[in-house]
């Protein structure tokens, strides 16, 4: 049973065919890689797989359950995390309010409307313990708004990650990051539990080859090639759309 | 430390003490900005906390007035009969509402909102037989508390209401603390994340609704108490838009200011419509001012003041 599965899976936006019969199996503890050019529809596709749009056809599956028609917070509920290329912080909130939030969402959730948050010591010290992990603590009453780039970028992944997801989806983790914001980012994510299966899109060749072990090729919104590393990196036709662009 | 705890106590015995102070016209107005301020602080809940703007407020501030005045009139009902029984009809429509409006949101949510609070307001309006149409309800009376314990007197009611929206305002600063009130800032703040985390945004934003509804509500009780009458106007897109306006004004999300704001707002209207009729005039510039001055109202010009001063 792959992790996570797309079975012809389409997509219309008004008569524009962003995805057309994707099917891609993901499987677990996999470093699968997405690559492919502006316009490509991978961003569409992860988009479809957290939920957020719905299919116009075809079929998702997680763990080999049916989820084409489950909202977002269902997905996210049966194991599946996300980060986003566009950071998706609590901007005014601190970034340890963040972390809590997730925290609390990873606890279950539960509406509880009377006991303060900050009350809760399991939350506080979870959320202290995280923070420490990656190296934030410095920053963690300062509001997610006036934290730099780099660091959003940091917060945005740590926050998918704080739910302990068996699937992750990482969408341009190291885009508009320096370089040795880069190197800490890869360090991340190579140091992800090796049982965690995740699906990334990523620009930076040496970062996503480096990391990958089984790789999508994607263009005008259909998958072209699928195969490993060394296969993708000698393919004649993915030289010529992608590779050959940069 | 010292200082801020003799400021606060202060302030607490100032409130009590104001009916020995006051006449009978400054104590009504001090009552009316303490109803206005739970009103207010309702709102807030929902723009302020949630991000969800709603011109439709008064719907249920004014149902659950029109509700507990007919109880009392037609049916005799005591208050401690009636007043749950006007929260729970303004929950009731709270929920039916909100299955409507929360499914939209921006501008859409603001224009479902007041399309539903007119709706209420029609009907008020019409239905003459039931609620004296434009004439509205009078004489109803304020409640006794328990027999011989009347709210007749002033000064009276005016603790009665001190006690229930103090006691309100307590469960409300509880409930923006809680990890619901951080979810609520949450879903303000980006939707997209909090679904990716696994919320239920939707279940979230339609319980706000409600519990903003039913603050909103106890509002309005308090308020046909304390006029001893209700008419159409309760309901009216103005009202929503004057409490609006107090949460702005005040600064939303935080509470205190949409409070504050109320207090304000109050005050300037009982001071401008004894020089002129068109008050709402004046109103309206200070809403300019205070957008183009202090977009986060006034507890966020506090805010930047005090900092200014300490920064410099």
């Amino acid at each position: 049973m792959s992790a996570l599965q797309t079975v012809g899976v389409s997509k219309n936006f008004g008569g524009v065919l962003a995805l057309s019969d994707v099917s891609i199996a993901v499987e677990k503890g996999a470093r699968h890689l997405i690559i492919g050019p502006n316009g490509a529809g991978k961003t569409t596709l992860f988009n479809m797989l957290s939920g957020t749009f719905s299919a116009s056809s075809g079929q998702m599956l997680l763990w080999g359950k049916d989820i084409t028609s489950l909202p977002p917070y269902e997905r996210a509920r049966l194991g599946m995390a996300r980060t986003f290329q566009i950071t998706q912080l609590f901007s005014r909130l601190s970034v340890s309010e963040n972390v809590m939030l997730a925290l609390h969402a990873a606890r279950g959730g539960d509406l509880s409307v009377y006991r303060p948050m900050k009350g809760d010591r399991l939350l506080l010290q979870g959320a202290a313990d995280m923070l420490a992990r990656w190296e934030l603590s410095h920053i963690a009453d300062q509001a997610a708004n006036t934290i730099s780039y780099g660091q959003k970028r940091q917060v945005d992944l740590m926050l998918a990650l704080v739910g302990q997801p068996s699937v992750l989806l990482l969408d341009e983790p190291t885009a508009g990051l320096s370089a040795a914001e880069v190197v800490r980012v890869a360090d991340m994510i190579r140091s992800l539990p090796r049982d965690m299966t995740v699906l990334m899109i990523e620009h930076d060749m040496d970062i996503a080859f480096g990391f990958a072990d089984r790789v999508t090729v994607m263009n005008q919104g259909q998958v072209i090639v699928e195969g490993d590393v060394a296969a993708i990196r000698n393919n004649a036709e993915v030289a010529a759309i992608y590779l050959g662009e940069d | 430390m010292p200082l801020k705890l003799a400021a606060w106590a202060a302030g607490i015995a100032a409130i009590l003490a104001l009916p020995l102070v006051l006449g009978p016209y400054y104590l009504g107005l001090a009552t009316k900005m303490i109803i206005y301020a739970l009103f207010a602080m309702s709102l807030d809940l929902l723009i302020g906390f949630t991000g969800m703007a709603s011109l439709g407020q008064a719907a249920y501030f004014g149902l659950a007035a029109y509700t507990a005045g007919l109880l009392a009139l037609r049916l005799g009902w005591n208050v401690w009969a009636a007043l749950p029984g006007a929260l729970l009809v303004s929950v009731l429509a709270a929920l039916a509402f909100g299955l409507l409006a929360t499914r939209t949101r921006g501008s859409y949510f603001l224009m479902i909102t007041l399309a539903l609070s007119q709706l209420v307001w029609g009907i008020a309006f019409g239905w003459r037989s039931l609620t004296g149409g434009s004439d509205g309800l009078p004489a109803v009376p304020r409640p006794d508390l328990m027999p011989f314990v009347s709210l007749e007197s002033d000064s009276a009611f005016y603790y009665f209401v001190l006690l229930i929206v103090a006691l309100a305002t307590f469960i409300l600063f509880r409930l923006v603390a809680s990890p619901f009130g951080y979810a609520l800032r949450g879903i303000r703040e980006s939707e997209t994340r909090m679904l990716a985390l696994g919320y239920n945004v939707r279940r979230y934003r339609l319980l706000v609704f409600v519990i903003s509804g039913l603050f909103a509500a106890l509002a309005g009780v308090l308020y046909v108490y304390f006029n001893r009458f209700v008419s159409p106007d309760y309901l009216h897109v103005e009202r929503s838009a004057e409490v609006l306006l107090m949460v702005i004004l005040g600064g939303a999300g935080t509470l205190i200011g949409p409070a504050i704001g109320a207090v304000v707002i109050v005050a300037l209207e009982d001071v401008a419509s004894a020089y002129t009729e068109r008050w709402l005039m004046i109103i309206g510039v200070v809403y300019m001012l205070v957008a183009l001055l202090a977009p986060d109202g006034l507890t966020g010009l506090f805010k930047r003041l005090r900092r200014g001063r300490t920064g410099a």
